[in-house]
């Protein structure tokens, strides 16, 4: 029977602490930059600019399609050589930067979903209204529609952020410390791998639970 | 900056033998193919029991569903995949846990990816299933039990017919998840589409081939399951609900 032995955890604390902290830095930068160029690239989709809107739909539909682990990948592979090529053979380490630019674009794809759903969940009359009262097409886009879309869809927005914050466990496959390489690598080193693995579970386990009780919580309150 | 393309490499002999590059992609293109199938087919299974058990009335069998959908949702799919390769074999009682370490290192791997890429979607086919359930009208259940079929029954003959007939699209965008999930399983060495690619850039130094066309089979899976599923879709749609005729 296997022996379990959990001391080599309280001194690593310091470690997974500082993994945690790159685990968080790429998800809310994900996050930020995804519902920024998210909004953008739903907005062009259902524009009336043809080209933009087929431009739009071809990003969102080849991000949707390739799988994560590909994408960081791809960008570990592009990232350093466009910096090379601006800044010269002196950048350092790449792997951050590389994993939040490929965050940042694959979530765009994702949350631009969302976030068209919706904005189509906002009826037609508010556009019209807001037309009616003299505004222009942006305007009312601006004021009428996205500050009722994006409340409606809050919850699923979050929801994306949790899916999001497990799915950066992946920049293991560029060697980058996140708080799962961070485990890993611990247990790698004291020959504890079956417990670091499980006390990283545990931690996604407690941090996803609990955002996501609160989020259906907020969305209790909302759709009353 | 200049970059020197060869396509032709994927017709050179490869590093290892006589084979050619292009016969490691195929390969790669198997193993994550058959890899996603026998991870659906586990998949639909647990995922069909687990969704009737939230819907079920029993208060203890609901939760023990309700347990499931939690933890295998709330772990990353990454760590669950490490639990089942690095962990389970060590902690399993008596000779199992050595067995499995004896098996030959491609299937150990394939099966480790296997069980957790399944029980991971169970979850999420679960809750389509639970979804799928109560979406029926509650006249249907009653109708079944008022005409004197057991609770058994009236899920074999009426609900669930209904049930998977109405989820089709979410199970569709599944399906389509779980070839792209199964990409995770490169981080234990499985020689999936992911980790040919590497292996491309690794032996033949022309990383952008072999990114395009792995990157172009991922696109061309999900252009073949999604074809297929409407076509299912069709076949299966119920007349006079959402997307029926």
């Amino acid at each position: 029977m296997y022996e379990f032995d959990w001391t080599s955890i309280p001194g690593a604390i310091p470690l997974l602490l500082k993994g945690m902290l790159i685990t968080l830095e790429v998800t809310l930068t994900a996050i930020i930059v995804g519902i920024v160029s998210g909004t953008l690239l739903a907005v062009a989709r259902l524009g009336s600019n043809r080209v933009l809107a087929f431009l739009a739909t071809t990003y969102v539909n080849l991000f949707r399609s390739v799988p994560l682990v590909m994408v960081i990948l791809w960008f570990y592979l592009i990232v350093p050589q466009g910096l090379k090529a601006i800044f010269g053979q002196n950048i350092g380490d790449i792997r951050l930067t590389s994993a939040l630019v490929a965050f940042a674009l694959f979530e765009a794809a994702y949350y631009s979903e969302i976030i068209r759903a919706g904005i189509q969940s906002v009826t037609k009359g508010q556009v019209g209204a807001g037309l009616a009262l003299g505004l222009t097409p942006g305007q009312t886009m601006r004021l009428i529609v996205l500050p009722q879309a994006f409340r409606n869809m809050l919850p699923l927005l979050l929801t994306q952020g949790i899916i999001l914050f497990q799915d950066t466990s992946l920049v293991y496959v560029i060697g980058l410390s996140d708080f799962f390489g961070t485990s890993y690598k611990v247990g790698d080193r004291d020959g504890r791998l079956v417990e670091l693995l499980l006390f990283a579970g545990a931690v996604y386990f407690v941090i996803c639970f609990s955002v996501s009780r609160i989020v259906k919580r907020l969305q209790a309150r909302f759709s009353q | 900056m200049s970059y020197n393309w060869n396509w032709q490499v994927f017709l050179q002999p490869s590093a290892t033998g006589e084979e050619t590059y292009l016969a490691w992609l195929l390969e790669g293109l198997k193993w994550t193919v058959t890899l996603s199938l026998t991870a659906w087919i586990i998949a639909l299974i647990v995922g069909s029991i687990i969704g009737v058990l939230r819907t079920v009335p029993n208060r203890w069998l609901g939760l023990v569903a309700a347990i499931y959908v939690e933890v295998f949702r709330n772990i990353p799919l990454l760590v669950q995949l490490f639990i089942w390769y690095f962990v389970l074999p060590e902690v399993l009682p008596g000779q199992m846990g050595h067995n499995f370490k004896q098996m030959n290192p491609l299937a150990q791997q394939f099966l480790s990816a296997m069980v957790c890429l399944g029980l991971f979607t169970a979850a999420r086919v679960a809750e389509q299933v639970r979804a799928g359930i109560n979406s029926l009208p509650r006249g249907q259940k009653s109708a079944g039990l008022a005409m004197g079929f057991t609770l058994t029954q009236v899920y074999r003959h009426v609900l669930l017919p209904m049930a998977y007939r109405i989820i089709v699209p979410p199970l569709t965008s599944e399906f389509l998840n779980i070839f792209k999930n199964s990409a995770v399983a490169t981080t234990i060495g499985l020689i999936e589409l992911s980790r040919q690619a590497q292996q491309l850039v690794d032996f033949t130094a022309q990383p952008y081939e072999a990114f395009i066309a792995v990157t172009l089979l991922y696109v061309m899976i999900n252009v073949t399951v999604m074809y297929l599923m409407r076509r299912v879709e069709k076949t299966v749609q119920v007349p006079g609900f959402v997307g029926g005729k």
